[in-house]
This record gives C-alpha cells, structure tokens and sequence, in this order.
C-alpha cells in the first residue's frame, strides 16, 4: 500500500506541476454559460479571497506564466494531499476515541 | 463548475450548505469503517489526484473547455459519501487558495460538484452489485457511466440553484448547462474509467468490495 501511495501523490503532483501548465485556458461549462446568458458579471470574489495567496493558479512572483501555474498546481496539490491526511486523521481519532 | 460567489441567493446558499455540512458530517463519521489502517492514506491521495486533475481542462466545443469533478472516482474508491468528503477537502483549499469558487457559495459547490454525484454513483454501484457480475468490465461500466451522471446530476443541481436564486431562468440556463455537461460528462468518462482502470491493474484490493462489483481475487 505504501508503493501504490506514493506512486499515486506522484503522478498527482506530477500532473499538477508540468502538465496544468498546457491545460486548455478557455472558460468552463458554467463560465461560458454565465457568459453567454449575461450572468457572469454578477460573480465577485468575497472579501477573504481578495487576499488569496495564489489567484487565479498562477504563483505570484514568477514571471513565465506556465512556471507560475506549474508550481501553483504543485504547491496546491500538496496542500490538499496534507489537508487530506490530516482531516482522515482527526475523523479516525474522533471515532476510535 | 465552479459557482462564485455573487451568483447564488443567500438563501439558496445556506439551503445548499446545510445539506452539504450534513453529508460531509456524515461521511467523516463513516471514516472509521471505510478507512482502515491500510487504506487511510487512500483519501489524501484522491483528494490531491483529484485537485491536480480539475487543473487539466480540456477543450470540449467552440472555445469551452471542461474539466474533471472526481466525484465518481472518489465514490468508486472510498464510498458514497466520502466523496463529499474528498470535493470539500479539494473545494476548500481551491477557494481560500486560489479564490476559486465562492466562499458563501462553498456549500453549494460542495453539494453540486461532491455530494450528489457521490450518492448518484452510490446507487449506481449498489444496483450493479446485485444485478451485474462482479468483473473487472462491471467495474468499469460503473465508473464510466457514473462519471457521466455525475456530472450531468451537477450541471443540473446548479442550474436549479441559479433559477431558484433568481439569476437566470431554468428554461435559459439548463438546456445549455445539460448540453455542453453532456460532453464534459465524457470525458469526466474516461478520465474516470482510466483511473479506475489503472488501479485495478495494479491494487484491485483497495477497491472496496461492499461498494464496487469488483472481480473476486
């Protein structure tokens, strides 16, 4: 099970780091559709979001912008990985406790 | 599919955080029997395959690109409802993270993206447990077709969400959401079926044999 987890996060990190970077940069179902029937202006970032660390999947700070968004899905992809973990960790303590 | 904030009512946001708190609830109190020691890694690893493949968007039709939910994947290896556990964990860092999608919209996108594909694919499975052979083919009929409705049950719960906060009529938003879902359902397909594809070839263990008519050992 250990081989087959870090093969896994592997290919995920690996993904997000030099593969997002060519993802198609058109808009999504629902943009296009919010677009196309006048709604997408309604959308607004909240307050907290103003301040996100990395709008937009591009990391701040780095010029060519398919590094900034190859680190950007990295970084994110880790984040989550831990997320992850430590959410399955405090479920299984709470039940077993 | 991502809703941002300012596209939802407030009460049509808190109507579709309630039930999606609830799910997510429910879900981590199942954590323990569907998680044991040995698959306790499995939904970090989902939730990050998951976030770095909705970075992949594909071109679907006339400069509209989909991408993949993961709600099927994550029902297919961890159950029902820790589906919506593995999209709240992915959908929150999106939106505190990268301020994608809504904040007071979090719920819904929850709802929309995790939650209802989860249990859609949930019956899916538990029909197919009992009508299909288990096989590695059941296996993947499951997924493919569970990804498709997955995404097709979510382009339709927001196209509700929209109509009832009133931001766009049903009659204007969901033909449109149904049609072009209906293509990013594909290729939600085979992403879906791929994955699935690729960890029956390697640990068909890890599959949790109550949920999906994986083949017997």
């Amino acid at each position: 099970m250990r081989r087959f987890t870090i093969l896994a996060a592997a290919l995920a990190v690996g993904l997000a780091l030099a593969v997002s970077p060519f993802a198609s940069s058109s808009p999504d179902g629902l943009e296009r559709v919010a677009g196309d029937r006048a709604f997408l202006d309604q959308g607004r970032l909240a307050p907290v979001q103003e301040s996100a660390p990395v709008p937009d999947y591009a990391l701040p700070g780095v010029s060519d912008p398919r590094v900034a968004t190859g680190l950007a899905g990295f970084a994110g992809t880790l984040i989550v990985l831990g997320l992850g973990w430590a959410v399955t960790g405090a479920a299984r303590r709470r039940v077993t406790a | 599919m991502h809703i941002p904030d300012g596209f939802l009512s407030t009460e049509v946001a808190v109507a579709c955080a309630i039930p999606a708190a609830a799910a997510v609830g429910y879900g981590l109190r199942r954590a323990e029997r569907e998680l044991d020691d040995r698959r306790a890694p499995l939904l970090g690893v989902t939730a990050a395959f998951v976030f770095a493949a909705q970075m992949l968007n594909f071109p679907v039709a006339g400069g509209t690109s989909g991408h993949f939910l993961g709600a099927a994947l994550a029902a297919v290896l961890l159950g029902p409802w820790l589906a919506g556990v593995v999209l709240a964990v992915v959908l929150t860092v999106q939106a505190f993270v990268f301020a994608d999608g809504g904040v007071t919209a979090l719920g819904a996108n929850v709802l929309n993206m995790g939650v209802l594909g989860g249990l859609a694919v949930g019956g899916l499975m538990a029909a197919a447990t009992r009508v299909l052979p288990s096989s590695r083919r059941s296996s993947l009929v499951v997924a493919g077709a569970g990804a498709w409705i997955a995404v097709m049950v979510g382009a339709a719960a927001t196209s509700v969400e929209l109509a009832l906060s009133g931001t766009v009529p049903l009659g204007t938003v969901l033909p449109p959401m149904l049609g072009v879902h209906a293509l990013i359902g594909a290729g939600e397909a085979v992403i879906t079926v791929a994955a699935v594809s690729a960890v029956l070839a390697t640990r068909p263990d890890v599959l949790p044999r109550r949920h999906v008519p994986v083949p017997a050992a």
